[in-house]
């Protein structure tokens, strides 16, 4: 079978996706889009509006790949649906043209029974010590997909699931294999990771100009897997598109974000990467074996979200002759001014060469107390060093996370499935 | 002295306060020299401004890598942090300023990779 990614995050590039729909002669397409705070702040979205809450760029990005994907019958499986699955299934029914199935995946949200006095993994800490919490996502594994794919659906929307869960579900249900299967859970998990990151196995995070060039890199190619019944997967960018799929980029993803090579945990498997081989096919293929699995973890792992205040940023720059010394001397009166200030805060110079810029950044719960940091830094127009320029100042919300662990038993995934607007109205 | 730079790229990634940071040689007759030279110890030195708790060194002959798993990065915490890079990617980079000896030529006939404990860790450097 084979399988594309065509996002590896909210905010990537949607031309590789349709290159991919377009001439990858894929079974099924993954748009990974769901960073951990995007959950939090769809939910507060969501709280506001009963009809928001999902990826913010999901009409965007369908209104672009679902005829394509139609057109070439290729299933679509993203976790687009953050915050609010439901009300993004009910959008995307609308854009799938004449008829087509769309599942949604549901249970993640475990908000209503969290435990607030359990303690956080990060410090051990209630979770209601660190603010008032907001949103609590379990991460769902490929078994919760997998009755969405068995019931025929052509567009599978999920909240929170692992990532690499929403590439195994997939090829587990393409290749008839079993989830419960240590080894074969496994490899779908090492494909899965591989593929998440879209573009980062293909040469998008990698360039280092003189040391390592990366061809075509304004034309990057988003990457596909052809896996065989044996697990045995290869690694392929479309022809004519820009990048690198190499030993170096495969290795690279195949480490990134791993706490412990020899035990990576998802909801599906506990995965070790040791004995995995990466070898070089051909000009960008690269072929993976060798995962190896242990039965995956008894509880779940839930991300949860809370209220962190706010945070300001703000700067400006100096330039020419004696630029670092003016930009020294424009901290110092900012820190003079802001001494005693009740919000945390950074003082900084950043730069080099004839170009330096002071940077403060600071929060709090306060908001007002923010805006007094930003107007300081403003008013070193007509109240610091000479020749200051480009003052910029942002304010934002700041959504901490934490995580916590829950029993299976207590997560209850679900699918429902809706029909394509126009089939439900002949 | 030549630097990480000029032997082997870098990718750093985040869970909460912890930053990953492999290290892959662009030639894999490169991996024993880096294991010798890219010790946690090392590491721990070398970012001691950004990383406060301890470093673990995974060694993988399979792949000829080297994985360090960095407990508490000073200004980690994505969400919270005050940091301009408030995820901790531009890590790699600053290890990669990392000097290390002058490796000999590369013999391509070498008969390759010490017998390290396959990806075990070392004992953390604190």
């Amino acid at each position: 079978m084979r399988i594309g990614s065509g996002a590896g995050f909210s905010g990537d590039r949607i031309e590789p996706a349709e290159d991919l729909l377009r001439r990858g002669a894929l079974d099924d397409l993954v748009l990974e889009c769901l960073a951990e705070r995007t959950i939090a702040l769809g939910q507060q979205r969501r709280l506001a509006d009963p009809d928001t809450g999902y990826d913010r760029r999901l009409v965007a990005r369908f209104s672009r790949l679902l005829p394509l994907a139609r057109q070439g019958g290729v299933r679509i499986v993203t976790n687009m649906g953050a915050a609010n699955p439901l009300a993004a299934g009910r959008v995307t029914r609308g854009l799938l043209g004449p008829s087509g199935t769309v599942a949604v995946v549901t249970g993640d949200d475990v908000l209503a029974g969290l435990d607030l006095d359990a303690p956080a993994v990060e410090d051990g800490l209630p979770l209601r010590a660190h603010g008032e919490v907001v949103s609590a996502n379990a991460y769902l594994g490929a078994d919760a997909i997998m009755p969405a794919l068995r019931a025929g659906a052509d567009v599978v929307l999920t909240g929170r699931v692992a990532d690499p869960s929403l590439f195994l579900a997939p090829i587990a249900e393409r290749l008839g294999w079993d989830l419960e299967d240590t080894a074969q859970a496994a490899c779908g998990t090492l494909i899965g990771h591989l593929l998440e990151c879209a573009g980062q196995l293909t040469g998008g995070y990698f360039a280092d100009p003189g040391r390592h060039d990366v061809p075509g890199l304004a034309e990057l190619g988003f990457p596909y897997a052809e896996v065989g019944p044996d697990g045995r997967a290869s690694f392929h960018k479309l022809p004519g598109t820009g990048g690198e799929l190499s030993r170096a980029t495969v290795r690279e993803q195949l480490l990134y974000e791993i706490t412990d090579p020899a035990a990576y945990q998802t909801p599906d498997v506990v995965l070790d990467l040791r004995e995995v081989t990466v070898d070089t096919r051909g000009p960008d293929v690269v072929q993976v074996a060798g995962a190896v699995g242990r039965t995956r973890p008894d509880q779940l792992k839930v991300s949860v979200g809370y209220r962190a205040g706010y945070r300001t940023e703000a700067g400006i720059s100096y330039v020419g002759p004696n630029a670092r010394r003016r930009a020294g001397l424009a901290a110092d009166i900012v820190r003079t001014r802001l001494a005693g200030i009740r919000a945390r805060l950074r003082v900084e110079v950043l730069g080099g060469g004839d170009e330096y810029r002071l940077r403060v950044a600071a929060a709090s719960h306060d908001v007002a107390l923010l805006e007094e940091v930003g107007f300081e830094v403003e008013s070193l127009y007509t109240n610091g060093p000479a020749g200051g320029g480009g003052v910029r100042v942002h304010t934002g919300q700041v959504i901490g996370i934490v995580s916590t662990f829950v029993p299976r038993d207590r997560v209850h995934p679900a699918v429902t499935l809706m029909e394509a607007d126009d089939a439900a109205a002949s | 002295m030549p630097l990480l730079h000029d032997l082997a790229h870098c990718r750093a990634g985040d869970k909460g306060n912890v930053a990953t940071l492999s290290v892959i040689p662009y030639d894999d007759e490169r991996y024993p020299l880096l294991v010798r030279e890219v010790t946690a110890d090392r590491v721990r030195e070398h970012l001691a401004r950004f990383i406060a708790g301890e470093v673990i060194r995974y060694e993988l002959p399979n792949l000829c890598a080297l994985h360090f798993v960095c407990q508490h990065v000073v200004d980690g915490g994505v969400t919270t942090s005050l940091a301009l890079d408030s995820h901790g990617k531009t890590l790699s980079s600053r290890l990669l300023s990392l000097p290390v000896p002058a490796p000999g030529p590369v013999s391509r006939n070498s008969a390759g990779l010490p017998g390290q404990e396959q990806g075990g860790p070392q004992a953390p450097a604190r």
